[in-house]
């Protein structure tokens, strides 16, 4: 099985970073991964975005125009990308900062209010790990564990004080994608 | 009566003879190099980066390991010779077309590195090997293949100062201009080239010597007049000096 | 066994050279390349090796001219314009016999371009690129643990014919993250030193003299027949290709780099619609694999050549294929890339479906 993704927002919201623990937790789970930056002026405060593929073969393209997944930070990542979710797929809205709905009703939406979770855990900063926590709840595609050891590797060293609260942001995301789904 | 060497052919110059025109003085300038090699005994350790212009065959005329550089990046490629081997002694050997025109951003970062090499620049205010066209370093009103009105501030800027800008780097750990048409000239040029060369085997730095040269060729003067007008005409605009010393006195 | 990481191309790059022996890189930041320098500033200091930032790519090439003249391993990576201002001291590296690496990580071009993924400078890499008479071995990786692996390769290869050798990449290998396994490190100690020729000083023999020069056109002639010898020697013995399902197939993509990568993906697409595709990925663009293209291809219906320029490597494909197949081509350029969706329309137009 080949699972396409894509991560979109503003740059600073964590987009890339959430994409790479994802690829990470992907090795560790012994799939092949890919993650692909959008890159350039974007890079500096523009939207930003980038692509994973995790797949139980070999990842032939890098590069796709539909994806399985699709998370959207922002509203113009809602407008750009919602059309390539594929049927049936997810799109992972953050509803924090986007007040609108999609429009598909062949895919499975799921809104998560990103900054309120991460405020209530007193970091801001984890909104995205609330959101990568959701994708994960919400899909299935990578066991919490893994993703877990993925988020410490990433997180070693300097910033291991920080792996609590992500954790936490991570284990608070994917109850909303697990709840969003059971409705 | 048994008989003394009182002067000989330093090790440090190949058997070779030299290629160049009668009364040049770059013969002059290659012999206090290999002299001083020969008595700081590192010609096993020497890497020679000839340029290009007319001493690009300096490979063929030291007897060291040698190399030929891109016009103008001799002291790049002595940098990555440096770096790659920081126990052999570099030096480039260059003229001003080379080093004071095509070569300009090349020395100044070496110097500015404080590459610990040595750099010979021999400056004759004339480009030699491609026929006599004006350099960096010609002066005003000087006639060349290119400036036959003579150089024109109005059109070709003014006679560059390589020194004086080299002077400003902080990497310098010797620096000094000489001219070599006299004899006593030529002692103290050897003398600062044997600095410029302790400079690098002390660590302290980059070094180098502008050596006022001639060029009766492509002056159009024979060798002995073109000697008098470097004094006349040449050391008025490039003064003669030590403009950076950190290597001390000699022992 | 050796442990999987999850790096960025770049980074591949950079460790792969380390573990191969290299401590010694020279580098001026241009995008998309930059994290290859700024690894190897970190990592050089670790392994007791060398880093310096240039004052521009024209003192970096010379600097690596300088660093292989002792016969040490010695790497730069730059991307386009910049590999465009190395070409005077690549020429001389050729014709002077040195041993390097060269990483070209290519964006749009021609002039600044952009900086996004291109293949726009096949031509410039394997049809000479500066002046003289020479060739560069070039390799074209698809995956980052082909780029590791390519990079050990490129080292052995230069030191093997004493000639520079490119690895082409694009803005997509620079920049995609996948995990590989590097191999172990290699003692520089224990590479070869190249006593025959390097400059190292002249103690106790004849001096040693690098260079591509030679006033006398019957010694140069002499130096460029030696060099046309060793281009054979390469030719006939160092060209790399991977073949992927083409027994069966009616209808072949070539592509290198990261289009032929992409291509994969068409190959399976186009399987599962019932068109039989098989891709041609050559791996060194020089030497050039025209003769086993040119085997492949007889009796196939189409030949789709992909590339992200006006259709550099199609010179080559068409030499290889001759009249053995009808070849079609398409382009992506000035930094797009094509999704396997989009390539597989184009396929099928060509076939009329």
């Amino acid at each position: 099985m080949t699972t396409r993704m894509i991560f979109a927002g503003f740059g600073g919201q964590g987009v890339m970073l959430m994409g790479q623990i994802i690829s990470l937790a992907g090795m560790i789970e012994g799939k092949y991964v890919t993650w692909m930056p959008s890159y350039g002026p974007e890079m500096r405060g523009g939207t930003a975005n980038c692509t994973v593929v995790l797949s139980d073969e070999e990842v032939a393209s890098p590069v796709t125009d539909k994806a399985e997944v699709i998370v959207v930070m922002n509203i113009p990542s809602l407008v750009k990308f919602q059309t390539d979710v594929t049927p049936n797929g997810f799109l992972l809205i953050n509803q924090s900062v986007i007040d609108r709905d999609a429009d598909r009703s062949d895919i499975h939406v799921i809104k998560v209010p990103c900054n309120e979770v991460a405020d209530e855990l007193g970091n801001l900063k984890v909104a995205n790990m609330v959101m990568l926590g959701a994708v994960i709840g919400g899909t299935d595609i990578i066991s919490t564990d893994n993703l877990f050891k993925a988020l410490e590797k990433k997180l070693s060293g300097g910033k291991s004080s920080l792996i609590e609260v992500n954790k936490k942001a991570i284990t608070k995301g994917y109850e909303i994608g697990k709840m969003a789904l059971a409705k | 009566m048994a008989m003394q060497i009182i002067q000989k052919k330093p090790e440090s110059l190949t058997e070779k003879e030299f290629t160049y025109c009668p009364g040049c003085t770059h013969g002059i300038a290659h012999r206090l190099v290999a002299e001083v090699l020969d008595e700081l005994g590192v010609r096993e350790k020497t890497i020679t980066v000839g340029p290009v212009g007319c001493s690009v065959f300096a490979y063929q005329f030291f007897n060291t390991d040698a190399t030929v550089a891109a016009h103008g990046r001799a002291p790049a490629v002595a940098t990555g010779i440096k770096r790659a081997r920081p126990d052999l002694c570099v030096f480039t050997y260059q003229g001003d077309g080379d080093l004071a025109a095509i070569g300009t951003a090349e020395i100044i970062h070496a110097a500015n590195r404080g590459e610990k090499i040595t750099t010979i620049f021999i400056n004759n205010a004339i480009y030699g090997m491609t026929g006599g066209q004006m350099a960096p370093t010609t002066l005003l009103g000087m006639k060349t293949t290119t400036t036959p009105y003579g150089r024109n501030a109005n059109n070709d800027g003014y006679p560059i100062h390589v020194s004086e800008m080299v002077k400003e780097t902080k990497g310098v750990a010797f620096l000094a201009r000489v001219k070599i048409n006299t004899p006593q000239d030529v002692q103290k040029a050897r003398k600062a080239i044997k600095k410029a060369f302790l400079a690098q085997l002390k660590g302290l730095g980059f070094g180098m010597v502008e050596v006022l040269s001639t060029c009766p060729t492509n002056w159009g003067l024979d060798p002995a007049s073109a000697l008098k007008w470097l004094d006349e005409h040449m050391v008025p605009e490039y003064p003669l000096g030590v403009f950076v010393d950190k290597v001390g006195e000699e022992q | 066994m050796a442990e999987r990481v999850l790096v960025k191309g770049t980074e591949a790059i950079g460790e792969a050279a380390v573990r191969a022996g290299c401590r010694l890189f020279f580098g001026y930041p241009i995008t998309p390349q930059n994290e290859l320098p700024e690894y190897m500033s970190k990592r050089m200091p670790e392994v007791n090796g060398s880093f310096l930032q240039t004052e521009s790519e024209v003192a970096t090439i010379n600097m690596v001219y300088g660093a292989a003249c002792t016969g040490r391993r010695v790497m730069t990576s730059t991307s386009s314009p910049g590999f465009s201002l190395m070409q005077e001291g690549v020429s001389y590296m050729a014709g002077a016999q040195l041993p390097a690496v060269l990483v070209n990580v290519v964006r749009g071009g021609p002039g600044l371009g952009d900086i996004q993924p291109a293949q726009s400078d096949y031509w410039q890499a394997t049809k000479g690129g500066g002046h003289g008479d020479y060739k560069l071995i070039v390799l074209a990786p698809s995956t980052l643990q082909e780029a590791v692996d390519l990079v050990s390769l490129a080292f052995d290869l230069a030191d093997k014919y004493r000639n520079p050798v490119l690895i082409l990449a694009d803005g997509v290998i620079g920049q995609i993250m996948e995990p590989v396994t590097f191999p172990e490190f290699k003692d520089p100690n224990t590479l070869p030193k190249h006593d025959d020729w390097a400059l190292q000083g002249a103690i106790g023999r004849e001096k040693h003299v690098v260079t591509s020069f030679d006033i006398d056109p019957v010694v140069l002639e002499k130096m460029n027949l030696e060099l046309v010898e060793k281009f054979k020697k390469i030719e006939s013995t160092e060209k790399r290709w991977e073949e992927y399902k083409l027994d069966d197939a009616d209808v072949v993509i070539t592509a290198f780099g990261t289009i032929g990568r992409i291509s994969k993906s068409v190959v399976t697409r186009a399987r599962q619609e019932g068109i039989k595709v098989g891709l041609f990925r050559p791996i060194t663009l020089w030497p050039f694999p025209y003769k086993r293209l040119e085997e492949i291809v007889k009796g196939k219906k189409l030949v789709l050549d992909v590339e992200l320029n006006m259709g550099q490597m199609l010179e080559d494909v068409k030499l290889a294929v001759k009249d053995n197949a009808p070849v079609a081509f398409y382009k992506r350029m000035g930094g797009m890339v094509p999704t396997p969706e989009e390539i597989l329309d184009v396929l099928k137009m060509e076939l009329g479906r």
